[in-house]
């Protein structure tokens, strides 16, 4: 089991979908990063990323990792988000034959495993219709 | 730089070995190219291994390797890049051939993927991925494979059809190359019925996990003209990486990293795609062989289901692709497929490759591809 | 005056039905319909747990309160299944809205009144000057032990305060609480589902507390059953709420706009909280509101609103609690409600 600090650390995007902005070019880096992979520069400000977008493609997760066993199967896409930022997470709360590049989705967060039966709980967003 | 030759090949059966562990099976695999040679010490071993440490528990795999192929105290380091490790290994002994650092090396590749449960070989498989970005999200291999194969059918118009076609023929070929771990054909129905692993794809779609080995010995030219071994010329080697994750691209459907490895491995050979007699490609998943026929220029961009519909990329096409039976039915050990393409395109340069031979294959070209792209290593290789 | 800035709930899509509890139990479906006055319950995905549906919910709260949320300094979660037994659930919500670090945080347990119990600690704070803004959720995904009546009801949702002193929605008049110790249901610690003492519950439980609150802040308060638009009491089954309210002297009226058990079930912490955020969805300023929570154990909150005018401008800026209720629904069977719920025995 690893330790908490591996989750701990990226909590400000797990939970609030915390971006890097490069302050030369304005690209915007998720994860944050420390360089910028358009300008090189290495100057960013904090912003937070817009909470719906559109589904660019998707799929559905029929023989998931051990930890998803319980949820599976389920649906996940790279959803592209309103301000142009790409996403890959599932998308819940949405039948399958409802899935559609360009459909309208909505953040929320969410379980998104455990560490077994008595391990940290991890959470962050997941997609849903909008 | 001294032009390079590859004077030795070795490969045996692939498939699920649970007799063997990860030394035997790389060590028979590493006897038969120097064998094949006709040498019997090297001067540097290079080892191409995805994941021993999650496989098998095993780190430091070079120094093992060497010490019970009965060739310490030579030089020996492993090299990683997920499922490019093996044609990675290729590139970094003809970097050390040409460089003048070392004169024989012995490059090989190895993964012993079944002694973890499937769910574990799962998770190693996906550490390719983006752990924290992709992977925490429940996302796996025949996932992202997945999320490119729909966007390629939505943006070009391929069909869940040519996707299957593409596994028929890979297992047409495979069923001519007694090494391959499923050496028998499949049809279109066969893969449409298959069990749906991540939508679109289905079982028959991905290639398996796999126990396996294969091995390159390397000399300069100059050495190998004395050995008087049939000559096979490394004329172009190409590296390249693109965004880890595959929601990073500005394309989902175009594979950059083979497109620009590519693009230096055929300046450095001074040929086009056109020149190609025969291809290995990474063909992890039905979709992968499509995507990396478009970005090796092979076939125009969208049109790489439309080619294998056509049969173009047959045995008896224009462009035979994966004549091995490629990943799908030779099999996957991912650190090994990288070696065993160019093993397979140095049988084909020199007419061994008996029923699966593609006629007078001069020129022919390896791309083996890490994760869903973020690195791919191609090569050139031509019969002199 | 000190009252509710902003208000939100979050309820899972999935729901089951009476009937296919009742199939699996060769119980008579039609009279635990009739009896509980109860027709389906909403079930968590495996994805959700109270923290989630916490977020959701103080997330359509900040929406209606458009405030910065670190001048939030006090965020409570009241439940009956925290998912984790030592580890707040409020500091995993604190974060997820950025009201950390410079924060209050704990986690409430009064079986189904924890949600009211945040409430009232909220906006005591708020009221005394010590914080700027508190934020209270109920929430639950609660458990009733398979075949057990209480499996009928007992389902999942959400309900979000924030309290301030400045642009309120909704003046909190007064506030009473009645408690006694009536052991009519509990859990043992590492105990799965909890035990309940049947019709025990009822009279020297439900009733004698929510009669005790209600008659009590009306005293308090110098008002009558006549002067209250709309009231809500805890609902643990469709009847207790109305048989309560006829023994105070409300109307079936009263009552009926936040009464949503019938298609909600009962989320315990979540219950009469979510009754409220149904009610405020639908009241116009002006409009005075009682609401009575029960927790077996056992206690009642009782708090007086009255709805100003700024309602008018909030209500809109999050969905409303019948809409949650009525859209995307998934209906489950028992086999696929036994694994989400995790009442199935698997190998480890």
């Amino acid at each position: 089991m690893p330790t908490p600090s591996r989750y701990w650390r990226e909590i400000p995007q797990r939970y609030r979908l915390e971006a890097g902005k490069c302050r030369n070019c304005g690209y915007v880096a998720f994860p944050p990063r420390l360089v910028c992979p358009a300008c090189k520069a290495r100057e960013f400000d904090t912003i937070t990323l817009a909470d719906a977008g559109k589904i660019l493609t998707y799929t559905i997760i029929r023989v998931p990792p051990q930890p998803f066993v319980d949820q599976a199967p389920y649906a996940m896409g790279i959803v592209e988000l309103d301000d142009g930022v790409r996403l890959t997470g599932q998308i819940v709360d949405c039948d399958f034959e409802e899935l559609k590049t360009g459909r309208r989705v909505k953040i929320e967060f969410r379980k998104i495993y455990q560490e077994g039966e008595s391990g940290v709980i991890y959470y962050g967003y997941k997609f849903v219709p909008d | 730089m001294r032009e390079v030759a590859v004077i030795g090949v070795g490969m045996t059966k692939w498939g699920e070995l649970w007799e063997k562990s990860l030394r035997q099976i790389f060590v028979e695999t590493a006897l038969l190219a120097l064998d094949d040679a006709g040498v019997d010490r090297i001067d540097s071993l290079i080892v191409g291994s995805m994941s021993s440490g999650l496989f098998v528990g095993q780190e430091h795999i070079a120094s093992l390797l060497a010490d019970y192929l009965g060739q310490t105290p030579v030089p020996a380091a492993r090299v990683e890049s997920a499922c490019a490790s093996g044609g990675l290994a290729l590139r970094m002994g003809f970097i050390e051939v040409a460089s003048g650092m070392a004169d024989v090396v012995l490059a090989g590749g190895v993964e012993k993927m079944t002694d973890v449960t499937g769910n574990e070989a799962t998770f190693a498989l996906g550490t390719a991925a983006d752990q924290e970005y992709e992977c925490f999200h429940g996302i796996t291999f025949p996932g992202l494979y997945a999320l490119i194969a729909q966007a390629h059918m939505e943006k070009y118009g391929t069909t869940r059809e040519q996707l299957a076609m593409v596994a028929v023929k890979n297992h047409d070929n495979g069923f001519l190359n007694p090494l391959a771990q499923f050496p028998f054909k499949i049809t279109v129905d066969s893969v449409l019925n298959s069990v749906l692993v991540a939508d679109p794809l289905r079982v028959l779609d991905c290639s398996p996990i796999t126990d396996g080995a294969a091995a390159l010995v390397l000399c300069p030219v100059e050495m190998a003209r004395k050995l008087k071994k049939p000559i096979v010329k490394i004329t172009g080697s190409g590296q390249a990486t693109d965004t880890i994750a595959l929601s990073s691209r500005k394309d989902i459907t175009w594979l950059e990293s083979t497109f620009q490895a590519a693009k230096k491995a055929y300046a450095m050979a001074g040929k086009k795609p056109e020149d190609i007699d025969v291809v290995e490609v990474h063909d992890c998943f039905t979709i992968a062989e499509i995507c990396v026929t478009e970005a090796l220029g092979l076939v125009e961009k969208g049109k790489g289901g439309k080619a294998v519909e056509e049969g173009l990329t047959a045995l008896n096409g224009k462009i035979p692709v994966n004549a091995s039976g490629g990943l799908k039915a030779k099999g996957h050990p991912v650190g090994a497929t990288g070696v065993a393409q160019a093993v397979e395109i140095v049988k084909q340069l020199r007419g061994e490759a008996g029923p699966r031979q593609v006629k007078a294959a001069k020129v022919g070209l390896t791309q083996n591809m890490g994760g869903s792209g973020g690195s791919t290593v191609v090569h050139i290789l031509e019969r002199v | 005056m000190e009252g509710i800035v902003g208000y939100g709930a979050s309820i899972p899509r999935n729901r089951i039905k009476v009937e296919e509890i009742a199939k699996v139990w060769g119980a008579d479906a039609p009279s635990y319909r009739k009896g509980l006055l109860v027709e389906e319950k909403s079930v968590p995905s495996p994805d959700q747990d109270t923290i989630s549906m916490s977020v959701e919910a103080s997330k359509s709260a900040l929406k209606r309160a458009r405030i910065n949320p670190r001048e939030i300094g006090a965020v409570y979660v009241g439940s009956e299944s925290h998912p984790y037994a030592v580890k707040p659930s409020g500091t995993v919500l604190a974060e997820a809205i950025g009201a950390t670090p410079e924060v209050h945080t704990a986690d409430f347990e009064f079986a189904c009144k924890a949600g009211t119990e945040g409430m009232f600690v909220a906006l005591s704070l708020v009221k005394a000057g010590e914080i700027k803004y508190g934020l209270a959720v109920g929430a639950d995904t609660s458990q009733g032990a398979p075949g057990d009546a209480l499996e009928y009801t007992a389902s999942a949702g959400a309900a979000a305060f924030i309290f301030g002193l400045e642009n309120v929605i909704a003046e909190a008049l007064d506030t009473y609480s009645y408690t006694t110790d009536t052991p009519d249901f509990w859990r043992r610690e590492y105990q799965y589902y909890p035990q309940h003492g049947g019709r025990f519950t009822g009279d020297p439980a439900y009733f004698k507390h929510i009669v005790g609150a209600a008659k009590g802040i009306m005293e308090k308060s110098g008002l009558k059953p006549a002067d209250f638009n709309y009231v809500i009491f805890h609902q643990p089954n469709g009847k207790f709420p109305f048989r309560v309210g006829e023994m105070l002297g409300f109307e079936k009226k009263q009552i009926e706009p936040g009464w949503l058990v019938n298609k909600l079930g009962n989320t315990y912490s979540g219950s009469s909280p979510m009754g409220l955020t149904a009610t405020l969805d639908i009241s116009k300023p002006g409009d005075m509101i009682l609401i009575v929570s029960y927790g077996s154990g056992a206690g009642s909150d009782a708090f007086v609103f009255r709805v100003t005018e700024r309602i008018e401008k909030v209500r809109d800026l999050a969905p409303k609690t019948r809409e949650l209720l009525e859209k995307n629904r998934c209906y489950l069977d028992y086999g696929t409600y036994a694994k989400f719920r995790q009442k199935i025995k698997k190998a480890t």
